[in-house]
C-alpha cells in the first residue's frame, strides 16, 4: 500500500531539493579540493567565513548579492513566460555604457534626478537587447539561448571598441576606462557608518524589484497571462492572450533589470565603464535563477548565497592557495547539481525502502490467488 | 591601399578561413552527431576550452602532441558524457544543460589550466600548402593545420556513415522517431549518450587544434562563443556533414578578417570586426528559421523549432 503525494510534499521539495543539491554541489567541491592535495573540510570552512564569519564578509556578501539578484530576475522574469533566455551578461554590459555613456550625451545631468537618468539610460538599453532576443523568437522562430548569448557576446565587442575608443578617458592609461561619473550622480551607500559599510542602494534596489517581480506575477492579471504564456503557449493562443506581446515584455523587463545592474555596477561600485564591470555576474545570474526555480521571492535568499560563496573566493585564493576559478567550478557542480535534482522533483518522498509485505501472487488460470 | 596589400589581406582572409575554420570544423561535426540523434547539446562551448586545457595539458606534460590531441578528444568525450547522462534523466532540459556545461567546462579549465598559462608545449605540424610559391606571406597563409584534413576525412566518414550504415540509420531514427526506435527495440536514451559522447569526443579535437596549433598556447581568452558558433552553424548547415565544412570555412573566413586587417596596419574598430563571426550567425539564423514551418532536414525530436 503506497502513499500518494500528499499536500505538502510539493512545498517540502521544493525546498529539500535545492538544499539537497547544493549540498552535493558541496560534497563534489570538497572531493574536488581533496584530489588536488586540499583538505575539503578547510576549504568548507573557509567557504562559510569568507561569506557570512564576520562583517566584513558580510558586507562582501551583500555587495556581491545585489547585483546577482538583478542579472537573475533577467533570467527568471523571460522563464515565466517559457523563454530561457542567457544574455544577462550582454545586458548588464551594455547597461554599464549605457549609464556612463549619458553625461557625455547631457553634460548637464546632476543630483538625485541625474542618477535615476543614468540609472535609467542602462535599463533601457538593456531592456531593448534582451527584447531583441525575445522578437527574433516570436517573430522568426529563433532559439532565443543561441541568439541571447550571441548577442551579449556582440554587446561585450561593443562595449570594448566605445570604452577603448570614442569614450575613452584620455586620462586611463593603463585600464581603458570612460570618464569618471560626477560626485552627485553616484549612488552612495546604504548606511556608510554602521555594520553595513559600503552596501551601496543597489542591494535595496534589488530586493524591492524581486518582490515587485513577485507581486506582479502572483496577483495581478497581466502577471497570470504571462505565466500562462509560459505554462502552455498553445492555451494561451487559444485563449486569445497576445503571447507575442507579453514574450516580449518578458524579456525586455528582464534585460532592464540586468542594464539596470550593469548602471548600479559604474555609478555605486567602479563609477566609470571599464573591464571591471564583466566579471561574470550575469553567468552567475542564471546559475541564481535556476537555483530559484525562476521565482523572483526565492531570488534574494539565493543570490545571497551565491554572492556569499563568490566573497569567500578570494579568502580560497589566499588561504589555501586555490585558483580564483574555483568559484566557477563551485558554481559549475551546482548548477549541475541544481538539474539532475529536479529528476526527484515529485518522487522524493515516494522513494520508500523494500517492504516485507507477502508476494502478491498473479492469478492463476483466471482465478485470482 | 596597394593592390600589394589587398592581396596580402585576401590571403590572410584565406589561410585564416582554415585556420579559425578548424575547430568549428569540429565542434560543429560533434554536434551534427548530437543533433542528429534528437538531442541538443549547448555545452560544446565549454567542452571546447575545457578540451583545449587539457590537449595543451596532455601535450605538455607528456612531449607528445598527438597523446594531447587524444587527451583532448577524451576529455570533451568525458564532459559530453556527463552531459547525456544528465538530459536522459527525467525532467532535466537539453538546453539548461547545455548552460551549465558550458560553465562547468569554463570554470573546470580555468583552474585546472592556471599552470598551464606560461609553458609551451609541443604543436601540432603544420602542412605546408604554400611551398610552390616564393613569397613568406603565401607560404605562412597557406600553412595549413595538420588537423584540417583530418577534420575534412571526418565530414566524409560522418556523411557516408549516418547515410550508408546501420548505426547511422539508428542514430537518425532515434533523432526523427524516438517512438519508432522504441518499437524496433532500441534504447533511446543509449543511443543519444553514445552520439553525444561521441559528438563530444570530435568537438575535443577541435579544442585540441584551438590549442596546439599556432600560436599555440592556453590561456583564458582562448575561445568567446566559438563552440555556440558552431551550434549555429549546424542549423545554417542543414545537418548535413559536407555543408558543416562549408560553413566551417564561412565563419573561419569572418573570424579571420579582424586579425588579417591588424595584419595589414587597420586597427582601428578591430573589436568590431572581431564580432564579426556573431553578427553573421545571428543573421544566418534569422534567415534560416522560420516560426511557421520546421527547417528541412532538422530531426524531428530536436524540439527547436517552436
Amino acid at each position: 500500500m503506497s502513499a500518494g503525494p500528499k499536500g505538502w510534499h510539493a512545498s517540502a521539495e521544493a525546498v529539500l531539493l535545492p538544499l539537497g543539491a547544493l549540498a552535493a554541489a558541496l560534497l563534489a567541491f570538497g572531493l574536488f579540493v581533496w584530489f588536488g592535495g586540499v583538505s575539503p573540510t578547510e576549504a568548507w570552512a573557509l567557504l562559510f567565513k569568507g561569506a557570512f564569519g564576520d562583517a566584513f564578509a558580510w558586507q562582501n556578501t551583500l555587495q556581491r548579492a545585489a547585483p546577482l539578484m538583478l542579472t537573475a530576475l533577467a533570467v527568471a522574469l523571460p522563464a515565466q513566460a517559457g523563454v530561457t533566455v542567457i544574455g544577462g551578461e550582454g545586458a548588464l554590459v551594455l547597461g554599464a555604457l549605457g549609464c556612463a555613456a549619458l553625461p557625455y550625451l547631457w553634460p548637464g545631468l546632476a543630483g538625485t534626478p541625474g542618477s535615476v537618468a543614468v540609472l535609467a539610460a542602462g535599463a533601457l538599453l538593456g531592456g531593448l537587447w534582451v527584447a531583441l532576443a525575445g522578437a527574433l523568437r516570436q517573430w522568426r522562430g529563433v532559439n532565443e539561448t543561441i541568439s541571447s548569448l550571441l548577442l551579449s557576446y556582440i554587446a561585450i565587442a561593443l562595449f570594448k571598441h566605445f570604452v577603448e575608443g570614442p569614450m575613452r578617458d584620455p586620462a586611463s592609461l593603463n585600464k581603458p576606462s570612460t570618464r569618471p561619473l560626477a560626485e552627485s550622480l553616484r549612488i552612495g551607500a546604504i548606511a556608510p557608518d554602521s555594520l553595513l559599510g559600503d552596501v551601496h542602494w543597489g542591494l535595496v534596489i534589488g530586493a524591492v524589484l524581486c518582490v515587485l517581480a513577485g507581486l506582479w506575477l502572483s496577483f495581478t492579471a497581466s502577471g497570470f497571462a504571462l505565466r500562462v504564456v509560459g505554462g502552455n503557449a498553445r492555451t494561451a493562443r487559444l485563449v486569445g492572450l497576445p503571447s507575442d506581446a507579453l514574450v516580449v515584455l518578458a524579456c525586455a523587463l528582464g534585460g532592464a533589470c540586468a542594464g539596470l545592474a550593469g548602471g548600479l555596477e559604474v555609478a555605486a561600485v567602479h563609477t566609470a565603464a571599464n573591464a571591471s564591470v564583466m566579471a561574470g555576474l550575469g553567468y552567475t545570474g542564471i546559475l541564481v535563477s535556476f537555483v530559484a526555480r525562476h521565482n523572483p521571492w526565492a531570488i534574494p535568499p539565493v543570490a545571497l548565497l551565491f554572492g556569499g560563496f563568490a566573497a569567500a573566493g578570494s579568502l580560497l585564493q589566499r588561504r589555501l592557495g586555490l585558483p580564483d576559478a574555483s568559484v566557477l567550478v563551485l558554481q559549475g557542480f551546482a548548477f549541475v547539481a541544481i538539474l539532475g535534482s529536479e529528476a526527484l522533483r515529485g518522487r522524493l518522498f515516494l522513494l520508500r525502502l523494500p517492504t516485507l509485505a507477502p508476494p502478491r501472487l498473479a492469478a492463476v488460470a483466471g482465478k485470482p490467488v | 591601399m596597394t593592390a600589394d596589400a589587398w592581396i596580402d589581406l585576401l590571403l590572410a582572409i584565406v589561410g585564416g578561413a582554415v585556420r579559425v575554420g578548424t575547430p568549428f570544423l569540429f565542434v560543429s561535426l560533434g554536434e551534427c552527431l548530437t543533433e542528429k540523434s534528437g538531442r541538443i547539446n549547448l555545452g560544446l562551448e565549454g567542452v571546447l576550452v575545457f578540451s583545449a586545457m587539457a590537449g595543451f595539458g596532455g601535450a605538455y606534460l607528456s612531449g607528445s602532441v598527438w597523446l594531447g590531441v587524444l587527451l583532448a578528444g577524451c576529455s570533451g568525450a568525458a564532459l559530453a558524457l556527463l552531459h547525456g547522462l544528465l538530459c536522459s534523466l527525467p525532467r532535466v532540459s537539453d538546453i539548461a544543460t547545455g548552460i551549465a556545461l558550458m560553465l562547468l567546462g569554463a570554470g573546470l579549465a580555468f583552474y585546472l589550466g592556471k599552470p598551464l598559462i606560461q609553458p609551451q608545449a609541443p604543436q601540432i605540424p603544420s602542412l605546408g600548402l604554400g611551398a610552390w610559391s616564393s613569397s613568406p606571406g603565401v607560404q605562412s597563409a597557406l600553412a595549413i593545420n595538420a588537423l584540417f584534413p583530418l577534420g575534412v576525412v571526418l565530414a566524409g566518414a560522418l556523411a557516408w556513415g549516418l547515410a550508408n550504415t546501420r548505426w547511422g540509420l539508428v542514430v537518425r531514427m532515434v533523432g526523427d522517431s524516438s517512438d519508432a526506435a522504441r518499437a524496433l527495440g532500441h534504447s533511446v536514451n543509449g543511443v543519444r549518450i553514445a552520439a553525444t559522447t561521441a559528438g563530444g569526443f570530435i568537438a575535443g579535437l577541435g579544442g585540441a587544434s584551438l590549442s596546439l596549433y599556432y600560436p599555440g598556447s592556453w590561456n583564458e581568452g582562448l575561445s568567446s562563443g566559438q563552440g555556440l558558433i558552431a551550434v549555429a552553424l549546424v542549423i545554417f548547415a542543414r545537418w548535413h556533414p559536407w555543408r558543416c565544412l562549408g560553413a566551417a570555412l564561412l565563419f573561419g573566413g569572418a573570424g579571420a578578417v579582424g586579425p588579417a586587417l591588424q595584419s595589414v596596419g587597420i586597427s582601428g574598430g578591430t573589436y568590431l570586426f572581431n564580432a564579426m563571426p556573431y553578427v553573421l550567425t545571428l543573421l544566418i539564423l534569422v534567415a534560416t528559421c522560420s516560426p511557421q514551418r520546421s527547417i528541412k532536414g532538422a530531426p524531428m525530436e530536436l524540439g527547436m523549432n517552436r
